[in-house]
This record gives structure tokens, C-alpha cells and sequence, in this order.
């Protein structure tokens, strides 16, 4: 193509033949569902119960393929995370088994080790899924989305584990089921979470969409764990230098006020 | 120091005059503070401040995060995960390095298109512009070598397509990539080379900025009017400048806390939006993402050296002309730092004798342009290398070169200027004439 007819191509393009219809083809067709999740915005935070019931579903369906093996196993006593007491970090520890490099052996997992390791090769570490997907994206690959919604790690997780259709595949012996979240359509994990999968001490709805919420929640505590503590940071930062400013304004003005007035009055 | 004429420091004390005699830093700092400077600076000549402000928080954050990093393949993830989760503080240390860079480059391009409108590169200050070009490539080293540490997906993939451009430099290419890489792949070898030099060069930059402030205090400021300061006597100059400080030390402070409010509302709430999520998932030299996207201070070159693909006729030529020594690659790494190098040559290229944007009403709209153009490539750098992208692509990018080399030089010759101040101190009266007139008169704090 020369030169002159790539620069009247584009030209045509430009001055609104089909440019929508363009520059939507490189969008992918998966829909990610907004769900509201509390620790959203400049004042979300974490929802401690919501924590402990993600901590609960993790414990007992994900943690059987996959780990978190950024995770020490004492932050979920933390502040600004699941909160567990101190016994019940302990009590909660004692379920994995860790290797040992001193012993040479396998032991009981203590508060200061980390979460096991993915035990299944294909099956990814979860420490932090919520910030290595991007949920929304666009329009145009401007982000301005991701502005007002959000990167939408959580989003993402949540929307994949209600977005099974139940439609399966088989491609050279390995099985795939189709997911309307998961980029390309087919997933090679097999629906995780159908409802009712746990029992909550507290009596909060099992159902699907309310385990994904929670389970994704506490996936993004375990991605972002001093979200709250930034957030305070954020604020005494932005309070604290707003302050700063506008004492500065003043000062300018005042200090520019006798060279402002010199000039008036010389006009 | 200055070429200004103003009052020197005069040592009262005893022990001034003692240290005076021995070491005149004193002297030094007071001539510095008190450099006499246009009264009529605009808001867009805060940003040196805020850019010397970026090289030192990059350079304190960075000191303390390096004390618990570890550059090494098989532990930078872990231990950048390390700082995010044990250290006190530690998250916030990284989200403001992190996004202090994206601060850095956000000033950094503000200063320079401040520099191309109000022609602050014109004589005598060519120097003082070079200068900056200098530290602008150096801070783009540094960028590009710090985002490799954490060791993730786009670390290394980014990497690997960066230092790939010096591959494509005919004969010795393949050479000076292995020398870059410490072997034949992007590997620890890399990760500890680029560790070293991202320690090291912002203290280069530190004394490039210190040359940079020496030029500029020598040629003195330029100004919106870009009409010289009068230097015949002091009192002349008096008329037409005030000392920096506390002027434009306050004003210049007042901006950067402003700018800061908005900085900590990012990082304390949205530290990751800049960033890529791929780099939260650890280097794998076995899986290549989907789309390669640099960090996005470096989009509009990114964009400049994908626009020239084998089929563009320029390129041809070139090919045919070279025997395909300069291949589409080659053209593209030189389309690239070519368009670096244009900016850098602009002293000479811009042929108008008028110095301020002010008074060129051509210019104006070809400047106008020029800022579309730049943010225009920002977006054409982030999409993929597809249709309609790449011919846009190659517009922005053929008018990013047509402005250096073809309209700049040409406009000097063609464009009739309107008439400039005088003097600096008549534009700041006139200003101020302005404001008298009406009921309620606007009174901004430092213009």
C-alpha cells in the first residue's frame, strides 16, 4: 500500500466512516459483571465477615489445587484483614503441612509460615490474582473505566466463577468448559462453586453468586493486604496537604500583594 | 553567577567571614536564592521545582526500598512481595516510588513543551536545553531499568523488546545486546546490571540538574514574554525581576503542595491504575503476553518506532538505498531515537528570530498541533499493531517529524510576527491595566 492511499484510507476512517465499528474489534467479548464490593472507592473497606467466609471458602474448595504462598499465615490475625484471633491463627495453621529445610521433613504449619504452594502444577498461585487481571477496560484503551470502576481484579474472579454455561469440550484429552469470563471462552478448570458448597456459621446466603463475592473479597485482601492502612495514608496525605496549600496560597498572595499594588498603582 | 545585575552576599559575622574566606558555599546559596527572576513567570514555570522535588523523593524511597530488595531471578518477585506485605510502611514506599516515576515523567513532559512554546531553548540558553535533553534520556533509562526489577511479566517481556532495538543495529547489534544483557537472554545477568545502573543514574541526573540550574542562572530565566531582562544597571534590572526567593520559592511551593494533594490521592487510592496488572504475575520466559505495553511515559516513542513497518515507502527506499543494512527494524529504532534527537536539535532547526509562542500567531496552531500529535501517539502506542492504528501511527508520526524539520525552519522565514513588550515590565503592567479596569478585579496570586 503507498503512502498516498494509506493517508487517504485513514483520512476516510477518520472523518467518521466507521471508526467505532474499528476500534471496537480489538475489545475481547467477555463480560465481566460489576459487583459491588465494600472495599471499593477512596472510603471502601473491608468487610471482616465477608473475609472470614471468603477464608472459609478458599479453605474449602480452592486450597484443594491452589496456593498462596505470598501469604503468611499470621496476617489473617491482622488488622485490616480477616482478624481471626490469635488461637484461632494457630488452630488454622495447623492444617497445612510446610517443608522444612532444617528438618529436612514435613511439619505442621506455625503462624509464621506462609499457605502452601499451588498443589496442582496448572493450577495458578492465587496470592495475587485480584491484581495481575484487569476486569474492564477501554473505551478505546483509554481507561477511562478502570477510572470510575475500578481495575476490576475482583470483578474478574467473582464473574469467572458464576460465568460457567455448562457446556463442555474436549480437546486432546483434556476437557474445557466454557466460561463467559475467561478470554478465549473455554476454561480448563471445572466449575469450582455451584451454591450451598459450605456452611456459614454466620447464616449468610451460600448461594453461588454470594460465595464468588466472598471468596473474591478475600482474594483481594490476600492481593492488596494494607489496603486500609494505604487508604488512612491516603487521606492524611491529601488532608494534610490540602491544608498545606491553601496556607501557602495565602502566604503567596500576601507576599505578592505590595508588588500587585505597586503596579496598579503605577497604571 | 548571574549575569543579572544584583546584590552579592556580604558576610556580617565573624564566623562568616572566617568560612567566606575559606569556602564561599554560603555565597553560593544566598547568589542561588536570590537570583533576580522575570516578575512575570506563569504557572508553567513551577515545574523545575516539582521535577527537582520527583528526583529526590525517587532517590530517598528508592534508597530505603533497595534495602530490602533483592535483585536476583529466582527472589525479586518474592522479596518486592516481601516489602509490600512485612515491611512497616513498605507498600506505601513502593505505590509512591511507583507512581512518583509517573509524576516524574508527567512534569518532566510539561517542562519540556512549556520550553517548546515559550522558546526557551533559543539562544543564549541552547545549552541549558541540551542539558535537559540529557537528563531526559537518562531518566528514561532509569525508568525503563527500575520497572524491570520487580521481576514481572512485563519486566521481563519489556525487557526483552527494548534491549532487542539495540539487536537491530546493523553489525554490531547483536554484540552490543549480548554486552547489555550479560548473555544471550534477558537472565540474572540482566537483573543485576540493570539494578546497579538504576542505582547509579539518578545521581548523574542529580549533577546534569545541577549543571542544568548553573546554565540557566547564568543566561538567566526565560519568560512568557521571552523579552530579555535588562541588565544595564541594577536598578534596570529591578524594574523587570524579583529575587527568587521568597517569590517564586512560595508561588513555586504553593503548586507543588497542590500537585502532592493529587499525588497521595493516587497512590492512596489507586496506586495501580498507571501500572499493568501482567506485572503482578512473576517473569516467565516460557509464556509471552499477549500485548507487550511499555509503562505509559514511553507510549508516544513507542508508537514512532512501531509506525514504520517494512511496507512504508520511506522505508523502502531506505532498504533499496542501503543495500537492507537499515532494515524495517532498524528504521523504526532510528525513527525512534530520531525523534529524541530532533527535539534535542531544536535551537537550530527553529529559524523565527521572535522567542515567545506569545507572538507568533502561526506558530500557535502548529505547537497546538504538536501537543495533539504527542498525546494522540501516547493512545496510538497502547494499541495493537493493527489497522487502523498503524496508518494513524504513521501520521503522528510523520507530523511529529514534519514539525522539527520542516515546519519550524519554514515558519521562521514566512510567519510575520506580531509586535512584542518592550520590556518586561511593561507586559506585567499591562497585565495588571487589564484587571484595574473592571468592578471586581481579579487578582491571581503570582502572575
Amino acid at each position: 500500500m503507498s503512502m498516498i492511499k494509506k493517508l487517504t484510507a485513514s483520512a476516510l476512517v477518520a472523518f467518521g466512516l466507521s471508526t467505532s465499528g474499528a476500534l471496537a474489534a480489538g475489545a475481547t467479548d467477555t463480560h465481566i459483571e460489576d459487583f459491588d464490593f465494600s472495599f471499593e472507592g477512596p472510603f471502601g473497606t473491608y468487610d471482616v465477615n465477608q473475609l472470614q467466609r471468603g477464608l472459609q471458602v478458599y479453605t474449602e474448595i480452592c486450597s484443594a489445587c491452589h496456593g498462596l504462598k505470598f501469604v503468611p499465615l499470621r496476617t489473617l490475625g491482622d488488622e485490616g484483614g480477616p482478624m481471626l484471633p490469635e488461637e484461632q491463627v494457630i488452630e488454622y495453621s495447623k492444617q497445612y503441612e510446610v517443608y522444612d529445610a532444617e528438618l529436612d521433613d514435613f511439619r505442621e504449619a506455625v503462624p509464621t509460615d506462609h499457605f502452601p504452594e499451588s498443589n496442582l502444577e496448572t493450577a495458578p498461585d492465587l496470592s495475587l490474582m485480584a491484581k495481575k487481571r484487569a476486569g474492564f477496560h477501554g473505551p478505546y484503551g483509554l481507561g477511562i473505566n478502570q477510572f470510575f470502576k475500578g481495575i476490576g481484579g475482583p470483578e474478574y474472579i467473582a464473574s469467572l466463577l458464576v460465568g460457567y454455561t455448562g457446556e463442555e469440550k474436549e480437546q486432546a484429552g483434556v476437557v474445557f468448559y466454557e466460561n463467559t469470563a475467561f478470554p478465549g471462552g473455554w476454561i480448563a478448570m471445572a466449575p469450582p462453586l455451584y451454591g450451598d458448597d459450605v456452611e456459614y456459621a454466620d447464616g449468610h446466603s451460600t448461594d453461588l453468586h454470594h460465595l464468588s463475592e466472598d471468596v473474591s473479597a478475600f482474594l483481594m485482601w490476600t492481593a492488596e493486604p494494607k489496603m486500609m492502612a494505604r487508604k488512612q495514608a491516603g487521606f492524611a496525605g491529601v488532608i494534610f496537604l490540602t491544608i498545606l496549600a491553601v496556607l501557602l496560597y495565602l502566604t503567596n498572595k500576601r507576599i505578592w500583594a505590595p508588588v500587585k499594588r505597586r503596579m496598579k498603582e503605577e497604571n | 553567577m548571574s549575569g543579572i545585575p544584583h546584590d552579592h552576599y556580604e558576610p556580617t559575622s565573624n564566623g562568616e567571614k572566617w568560612l567566606h574566606r575559606r569556602l564561599p558555599v554560603v555565597g553560593l546559596l544566598y547568589d542561588t536564592l536570590m537570583i533576580p527572576t522575570p516578575k512575570n513567570l506563569n504557572w508553567m514555570w513551577i515545574w523545575g521545582i516539582v521535577l527537582t522535588f520527583c528526583l529526590a523523593l525517587q532517590i530517598i524511597t528508592g534508597i530505603v526500598l533497595v534495602m530490602h530488595y533483592t535483585p536476583d531471578v529466582d527472589l525479586a518477585f518474592s522479596s518486592v512481595e516481601h516489602i509490600m506485605r512485612n515491611v512497616n510502611g513498605g507498600h506505601m514506599l513502593r505505590y509512591m516510588h511507583a507512581n512518583g516515576a509517573s509524576l516524574f515523567f508527567i512534569a518532566v513532559y510539561a517542562h519540556i513543551f512549556r520550553g517548546l512554546y515559550y522558546g526557551s531553548y533559543k539562544a543564549p540558553r541552547e545549552v541549558t536545553w541540551i542539558i535537559g535533553m540529557l537528563i531526559y534520556l537518562l531518566m528514561m533509562a532509569t525508568a525503563f531499568m527500575g520497572y524491570v526489577l520487580p521481576w514481572g511479566q512485563m519486566s521481563f517481556w519489556g525487557a526483552t523488546v527494548i534491549t532487542g532495538l539495540f539487536g537491530a543495529i546493523p553489525f554490531v547489534g547483536d554484540t552490543l545486546q549480548t554486552f547489555l544483557l550479560g548473555g544471550p537472554a534477558v537472565d540474572n545477568a540482566t537483573l543485576t546490571r540493570f539494578f546497579s545502573l538504576h542505582y547509579l543514574f539518578p545521581f548523574l541526573i542529580a549533577g546534569l540538574v545541577i549543571l542544568h540550574i548553573w546554565a540557566f542562572h547564568t543566561t538567566g530565566n526565560n519568560n512568557p514574554t521571552g523579552v530579555e531582562v535588562r541588565r544595564g544597571s541594577k536598578e534596570e534590572a529591578e524594574k523587570d525581576t524579583l529575587p527568587f526567593w521568597p517569590y517564586f520559592v512560595i508561588k513555586d511551593l504553593f503548586a507543588l503542595a497542590v500537585i502532592l494533594a493529587v499525588f497521595f490521592a493516587v497512590v492512596g487510592f489507586m496506586p495501580n491504575y498507571l501500572g499493568h496488572p501482567d506485572n503482578y504475575i512473576e517473569a516467565n520466559p516460557l509464556a509471552t503476553p499477549a500485548h507487550i505495553v511499555p509503562e505509559w511515559y514511553f507510549l508516544p516513542f513507542y508508537a514512532i518506532l512501531r509506525a514504520f513497518t517494512s511496507d512504508v515507502w520511506v522505508v523502502i527506499i531506505a532498504e533499496t538505498l542501503t543495500g537492507g543494512i537499515i532494515d524495517a527494524k532498524f528504521f523504526g529504532v532510528l525513527a525512534m531515537f530520531g525523534a529524541i534527537a530532533v527535539m534535542a536539535a531544536v535551537p537550530w532547526l527553529d529559524t523565527s528570530n521572535v522567542r515567545s509562542g506569545r507572538y507568533r500567531p502561526m506558530f500557535k496552531w502548529w505547537f497546538a498541533l504538536l501537543v495533539v500529535d504527542f498525546f494522540a501517539l501516547m493512545w496510538l502506542g497502547a494499541m495493537p499493531a493493527e489497522e487502523p492504528y498503524a496508518t494513524f501511527s504513521l501520521i503522528a508520526s510523520a507530523y511529529w517529524f514534519a514539525y522539527f524539520l520542516v515546519i519550524l525552519p519554514l515558519l521562521g522565514v514566512i510567519e510575520k510576527p506580531l509586535p512584542q513588550p518592550a520590556t518586561i515590565e511593561e507586559d506585567y503592567k499591562a497585565h495588571y491595566a487589564k484587571n484595574v479596569g473592571g468592578t471586581k478585579t481579579i487578582v491571581e496570586p503570582a502572575e
